[in-house]
C-alpha cells in the first residue's frame, strides 16, 4: 500500500443518510473474483437507467462531481454489509476519502486496510461541507485534521495503529505475521 | 474479582496480546466460517504471499450467497445459470482443495447458509470467538459466542494467522422484560429493537441482549434476535448461554462428546455476565407491548407495528426519498396493501422453527392468485427434515415453490429475484434499495406475516390466523 499523508480535492456530495452498502455496489456485482475495475459499478443504480446510460441528474454524474477524490456523505455511510468491494469500488470510482459524521463499523475498518479515509467530522463542519459541494478540502493524515476554503479546521478521530499504517504504508497483515511466536505460545497455552 | 460481562469474558480469554494505545489487541480466532463471494481475493492473496492456512481444522467453508436454488442446477443436471457465480463456486473448490480447507460443498447433505450450518453441526459453541466475511455473523453470538463480520482483506488476516487486530468494543445491554404476545415473534421483537435504537443506535458497541424474554427464546428464535444485531449496526449480539443452549448442541457432529462435554458445559456457565456486571449503555423494552412488526421504508429501522399506518415525517427528504422508492405515502394503511412476492427464508428466519410457523397459515390454504411465494430453506438438513415432517408438501399444495437452501432472495445474488416496483414481503433482514433486485420494494416481516400475505395477497395481521398460530411461537 502507498503511504497516505495528505489529501487535496474537491468534493463530490450525497447528503443522503445512512447510505448502505448495497447502494454503494449492489450484490450482483459481488460474484467477481478479484478486487478490480469496481469503480464502473459503483453506485450502479443510483447512476445508471435501465438502458445502461449514466443518470443526469444523479450528483455523481454531473460534470463538476468529476475528478473529485473526497466524497461527502450523510450520517452512517457504509452500513449494512461486510463485503469489501464497497471500498474497492469506491476506491476505483477515484475516492480517497469519505467525510460523514458517522461511518458503519465494518465499512470502517475494511477502508483503513484499503487506503480509503474514512473521517468523522463534527456537525458544523460536515453541515457546512453539505452545503458547499465542490469545496477544496485539504485532509492532512499527519495532523488528523481537515481544512475548508474558509481556513476553519476541523479535528478528526482515527485510529492509531491503522493511522501509523496508512502514513507509513505499512500491511497489517506483516504486523500480525510478526506475532506468529505469541500465536503459537497461546495455543499451547489453551 | 470485578463483576465482568459476557462480552468482557470472551474477549479476555482471546487476547493473544492484549491491545495498548498505540496497538489494537491481537485477538484469537476459533472458528472463521468462509464462504464463496468474500473469501477469493483472500485466497489470491495468500498464494501470492506464499503462506498458508495457519489452522484448518479451525476453518470451514460453504457456498451460500451465490449458489442456485434450483435442484437441477444444484445437483449438476443443468448448469448454474448465472456464470460469474458458476466460476465463483468452482474458485472455492478448487481454493479449498490447494489450501486443505474442509469444504460443504454443492453435493453435501451438510452444506447451507453459513450461519445456519454453525450451528446446525454444533461448530458455533458458547464462548468462541467466531468470524466470517459477512456481517450476519452475529447470528452465533445467540449460543454466548462473540461472533462477528468481517472483510475479506481480514479473512486473509485470519486465514494466515488465525487472528485479528481488534480494538475491544463498547458493551450494549438491551434488556428485554415480559414476554412475547401470541403472534409476535422473535422476528418482531428485533425490528422493534431496531426501531427503538436506531439502524446505527448499536455502532461501535457489541449488544448483549438479556431479560425474562430473551430467556424465554428457543435457539432458534435467538439467532433471528442476535442476526439483526448489524442492522442496528453493531458488530456482534450475545445471548448468555444456558440449559436451552446445552440442550441445543448436545449430540451435534462438532459438540464436544463423553466427558469433553460435561467439562465444555461446566465451563460454559461460567460465561453469564456476573450480577452488578457494567455495561456502557442499557436500553429497555417491555416485550408484552409489542406487536408483529413489519418495515416500510429502505432500512431496517423503518418499521411500524403493522396495524399502523406510513408515517408522515414532515420535511425530511431522506424520508420523503425512501417513500418514493417505496411507492408508499405518509399515513397510509400497510394492512391491505397488495403484495407481489412472498419470500420466507434467509440466515434471519430460515430454521425448522420458521418453516414450521410459515406451514401451519400455509396449511390447507392457496396461495393468492398472482403472487409469487418462495421458501428456501436454510440448509440441506432443515429441507430433509421440513420434507419429512410434511411442511414442504404443505407449502407445495398451497402453490409456493419449495427449493434447495442457500441465500437465495434475500441477497438476489443467484437469479432469485423480487422484478422492478414489486413488493415482496421478507422474512430477510434487509430492506435497502434494490437488496432483493434491482427496483425491488422490499416489506420487511416474520415468517407469519410473509406467510398470511401470500395467503392474502396483501399486507395482513398474522393473528388473523392465530388460531394456526397457537403453539409454536414460543415452543
Amino acid at each position: 500500500m502507498q503511504p497516505i499523508r495528505m489529501i487535496e480535492s474537491r468534493t463530490a456530495v450525497l447528503p443522503f443518510t445512512n447510505i448502505d452498502t448495497d447502494q454503494i455496489i449492489p450484490a450482483r456485482f459481488l460474484t467477481t473474483t478479484t478486487k478490480e475495475g469496481l469503480g464502473k459499478q459503483a453506485f450502479a443504480d443510483w447512476r445508471y437507467d435501465a438502458s445502461g446510460a449514466p443518470k443526469a441528474d444523479f450528483l455523481l454524474n454531473k460534470p463538476e462531481a468529476q475528478g473529485c477524490s473526497i466524497l461527502v456523505a450523510g450520517r452512517n455511510f457504509g452500513c449494512g454489509s461486510s463485503r469489501e468491494h464497497a471500498p474497492w469500488a469506491l476506491l476505483d470510482f477515484g475516492f480517497r476519502a469519505v467525510i460523514s459524521t458517522e461511518i458503519a463499523d465494518i465499512f470502517r475498518n475494511n477502508s483503513l486496510k484499503n487506503g480509503l479515509l474514512p473521517i468523522v467530522v463534527d456537525e458544523a463542519t460536515h453541515g457546512w461541507l453539505l452545503e458547499n459541494p465542490g469545496a477544496n478540502v485539504r485532509i492532512d493524515l499527519e495532523s488528523n485534521s481537515l481544512t475548508l476554503p474558509t481556513g476553519a479546521t476541523a479535528t478528526f478521530p482515527i485510529e492509531g495503529f491503522a493511522r501509523y499504517c496508512l502514513l507509513n504504508g505499512t500491511d497489517e497483515l506483516g504486523f500480525l505475521l510478526q506475532q506468529s511466536e505469541a500465536i503459537t505460545r497461546y495455543e499451547s497455552a489453551r | 474479582m470485578n463483576a465482568k460481562t459476557l462480552f468482557e469474558k470472551v474477549w479476555e480469554r482471546h487476547e493473544v496480546v492484549p491491545e495498548t494505545a498505540d496497538t489494537p489487541a491481537v485477538l484469537y480466532i476459533d472458528l472463521h466460517l468462509v464462504h464463496e463471494v468474500t473469501s477469493p481475493q483472500a485466497f489470491s492473496l495468500l498464494r501470492s504471499q506464499g503462506l498458508k492456512v495457519r489452522r484448518t481444522d479451525r476453518t470451514l467453508a460453504t457456498m451460500d450467497h451465490s449458489t442456485p436454488t434450483d435442484p437441477a442446477e444444484v445437483f449438476g443436471r443443468v448448469p448454474i445459470k448465472v456464470e460469474s457465480a458458476a466460476r465463483q463456486v468452482k474458485e472455492l473448490e478448487k481454493n479449498c482443495r490447494e489450501f486443505g480447507v474442509e469444504l460443504l460443498g454443492l453435493d453435501s447433505d451438510q452444506r447451507g447458509i453459513v450461519h445456519v450450518i454453525g450451528p446446525e453441526l454444533g461448530a458455533t459453541q458458547p464462548g468462541k470467538t467466531i468470524v466470517c466475511g459477512d456481517s450476519h455473523t452475529a447470528t452465533h453470538g445467540a449460543f454466548g459466542a462473540l461472533a462477528f463480520g468481517i472483510g475479506t482483506t481480514e479473512v486473509g488476516h485470519v486465514l494466515a494467522t488465525q487472528c485479528l487486530l481488534q480494538r475491544r468494543p463498547r458493551t450494549l445491554a438491551i434488556e428485554v422484560s415480559g414476554r412475547l404476545a401470541p403472534g409476535v415473534t422473535a422476528k418482531d421483537l428485533i425490528l422493534a429493537i431496531i426501531g427503538k435504537i436506531g439502524v446505527s443506535g448499536g455502532t461501535g458497541y457489541v449488544i448483549e441482549y438479556r431479560g425474562s424474554a430473551i430467556e424465554a427464546l428457543s435457539m432458534d428464535e435467538r439467532m433471528t434476535i442476535c442476526n439483526m444485531s448489524i442492522e442496528a449496526g453493531a458488530r456482534a449480539g450475545m445471548i448468555a448461554p444456558d440449559e436451552t443452549t446445552f440442550a441445543y448442541l448436545k449430540g451435534r457432529r462438532f459438540a464436544p462428546q463423553g466427558d469433553a462435554w460435561d467439562k465444555a458445559v461446566a465451563d460454559w456457565r461460567m460465561l453469564k455476565s456476573d450480577p452488578g456486571a457494567k455495561f456502557d449503555r442499557v436500553v429497555q423494552i417491555d416485550a408484552s407491548t409489542l406487536e408483529p412488526m413489519i418495515s416500510y421504508g429502505t432500512h431496517p429501522g423503518m418499521v411500524v407495528p403493522i396495524t399502523s399506518t406510513v408515517p408522515s415525517i414532515a420535511n425530511d427528504p431522506v424520508h420523503a426519498k425512501a417513500l418514493t422508492y417505496m411507492g408508499l405515502h405518509g399515513g397510509e394503511k400497510l394492512i391491505g396493501k397488495p403484495i407481489q412476492v412472498v419470500f420466507v427464508g434467509s440466515c434471519t428466519n430460515a430454521r425448522l422453527s420458521d418453516l414450521e410457523l410459515a406451514a401451519q397459515v400455509f396449511k390447507g390454504r392457496k396461495v393468492a392468485r398472482g403472487v409469487r411465494a418462495l421458501i428456501v430453506p436454510g440448509s440441506q438438513q432443515i429441507k430433509r427434515e421440513a420434507e419429512a415432517r410434511g411442511l414442504a408438501k404443505i407449502f407445495t399444495d398451497a402453490g409456493a415453490e419449495w427449493r434447495e437452501s442457500g441465500c437465495s432472495m434475500c441477497i438476489g445474488m443467484n437469479g432469485d429475484v423480487v422484478d422492478n416496483g414489486q413488493y415482496a414481503v421478507s422474512t430477510s433482514n434487509r430492506n435497502f434499495e434494490g437488496r432483493q433486485g434491482k427496483g425491488s420494494r422490499t416489506l420487511l416481516a416474520s415468517p407469519a406475516t410473509a406467510a398470511a400475505a401470500a395467503i392474502t395477497g396483501k399486507v395482513s395481521d398474522p393473528r388473523d390466523f392465530l388460531a394456526e398460530l397457537k403453539s409454536v411461537v414460543h415452543s
